[in-house]
């Protein structure tokens, strides 16, 4: 039994309302409407000023590889059947830096290359989807 | 280096000899033995010991208890945890409660059997999740901790050219010098590692992937082990055992991901100009490098940051064997073998300062003659995301 990808809680105080957007297939983040700071990971404060309120913005989806791993060792008993799979930093267009995996390759030991563009994927889950990228176009 | 302020030294020094204790022995027992050895080899006792640092890898709010177990009256209870640096920002730390007469002899202990208890620290998926913000929004991903630090490579090799055969340097110095250290020999056979040799840029490059685009041989061993360290005020300084190594310079910092961050860029850029101005020497004075070897990025990474060559440049700075400890053109880097090649239970700092004490007192297995300066730098946490720098600059007395 492989079991599931770890799912994130819908009630975690701070990324409780961006999951729960998910299930429209929205990703969102917040920006600061004083110093336009883009907040990421969500979080109910601004970190570039004292007194800015946040606003929840929606993103188009699309980014740029900024680095990447393909993992070929993993004991947790869903990535271990995975294997060899990307995780990656993608650099939004909107302006946050967002941790996930780049799926829809072959190989991405070969296939994948800092700088290239890629496009949001979401993957189903029962009350969440989960944002992955792949390669654009 | 006059103007240098010798107000506390390193004065007591153990290293547990087991990477293996095959279950027999509690985290806690192996700080005990270690902290006893350690107060021995300073000529102290139970009964000198004002201060207690502690990183509570133990057990959950160790400052409640240890005191107790020990049976001490510590003045100065400090249980800082924040990975594998912790044992540097310790020492930052007493030298202030030592500058300030808070205390008078700290006592810093490590214990862990994470081999014992099977721990996949590198390999294992990261938390189920749901902790805190950055655990509910990363947990999914099946990063492990090894693509962790990955992640940095990949990106100093797209922004500076550097290659796998660049990073093997970092493990192949290290191995030369565990080869010569038989503690680090005997762990290397109880945890079972193959063709137990000095090893070459081919072997590593050679060896299995792990993360892309990190090999085997990059990647630190997860062994059982323990430490103990023993700081003393000036005037206590005056009746211990052995030459003093005396506490010149520490800095502290952290960083975490961020929107526009350069992940080839560690904490250690913060920390390392802080330690390294309050000591008043430069990278190029150093004479050995105990610098926190959890994967051969973590190294490169650090050097440049600690100001021994450029950003960007560490690949080619490293090349040609130079980190060797009987090869002139850089400092000697983890002579005792590193967690690459002889102790890694976890948490790795404290065995840097052992190590670097050790030199400067000159008792290495693989001895940098005439070493004056050392540096300790510990990275706590993941260097390709959040994670803590501990920089401590020693100098012979």
């Amino acid at each position: 039994m492989a079991g599931s990808r770890p799912l994130p809680t819908l009630d975690e105080p701070d990324s409780g309302e961006f999951w729960r957007a998910t299930t429209t297939k929205e990703l969102k983040f917040q920006r600061c409407d004083s110093c336009a700071t883009t907040i990421w990971y969500p979080r109910p404060h601004c970190t570039g000023c004292l007194d800015g309120t946040l606003a929840w913005h929606s993103s188009n989806g699309f980014g740029t590889l900024y680095s990447y791993s393909v993992v070929r060792q993993s004991y947790h008993p869903f990535f271990r059947n995975l294997v060899p799979y990307a995780v990656a930093y993608v650099d939004v267009d909107e302006g946050f830096r967002i941790l996930t995996n780049v799926v829809g390759i072959e190989d991405p030991s070969t296939e994948l290359k800092i700088g290239q563009r890629l496009q949001l994927v979401w993957e189903e889950h029962e009350g969440l989807n989960i944002p992955l990228f792949e390669p654009a176009g | 280096m006059s103007s240098q302020k010798r107000d506390a030294a390193i004065v007591g020094i153990y290293e547990y000899p087991d990477r293996d204790v095959d279950g027999e022995l509690s985290p806690l027992q192996i700080k005990t033995v270690c902290a006893r050895n350690a107060l021995a080899d300073a000529g102290l006792s139970w009964s000198d010991v004002d201060g207690i640092y502690d990183a509570s890898e133990g057990l959950a709010m160790s400052g409640l208890f240890l005191a107790e177990y020990w049976g001490l009256a510590p003045t100065v209870i400090d249980t800082t945890g924040v990975g594998g640096s912790s044992y540097e920002f310790h020492v930052a730390h007493a030298l202030s409660a030592i500058r300030e007469g808070r205390c008078k002899v700290a006592l810093l202990t490590y214990g862990s059997t994470a081999h014992s208890n099977r721990m996949a620290i590198g390999v294992g998926g990261r938390g189920m999740g749901g902790i805190n913000a950055a655990d509910n929004m990363e947990s999914f991903v099946g990063q492990t901790l090894v693509s962790n630090y990955a992640m940095v490579a990949h990106r100093h090799m797209h922004q500076y050219g550097t290659t796998s055969e660049q990073l093997a340097e970092i493990s192949t110095a290290t191995r030369y010098h565990a080869m010569r250290n038989p503690d680090a020999v005997r762990a290397m056979e109880d945890l079972e590692f193959i063709d137990i040799r000095e090893t070459t840029i081919d072997d590593v490059v050679n060896s299995r992937m792990i993360a892309d685009p990190l090999h085997l041989l990059e990647c630190c061993m997860i062994s059982d082990g323990g430490g103990a360290v023993v700081i003393a005020s000036s005037d206590v300084v005056r009746n211990t055992k052995k030459s003093p190594v005396w506490v010149i310079g520490a800095g502290e910092a952290t960083k975490y991901p961020t929107n526009t961050g350069d992940l080839t860029v560690s904490a250690g850029a913060q920390s390392g100009p802080v330690a390294f101005g309050e000591a008043g020497v430069t990278a190029a004075e150093i004479d050995v490098a105990m610098i926190y070897d959890s994967f051969s990025i973590t190294v490169l990474t650090i050097l440049e940051d600690l100001g021994f060559c450029a950003k960007g440049e560490g690949g080619v700075w490293v090349t040609g064997g130079k980190l060797r400890f009987d090869q002139a053109g850089g400092p000697a880097l983890n002579t005792d073998g590193g967690g690459l090649s002889s102790n890694h239970p976890g948490m790795r700092g404290i065995f840097l300062l052992i190590e670097a004490a050790r030199q400067l007192r000159g008792e290495s297995m693989a001895q940098v003659v005439n070493a004056q300066l050392a540096v300790a730098h510990g990275n706590g946490g993941m260097l390709g995301s959040r994670h803590t720098a501990g920089t401590i600059i020693l100098g012979a007395d």
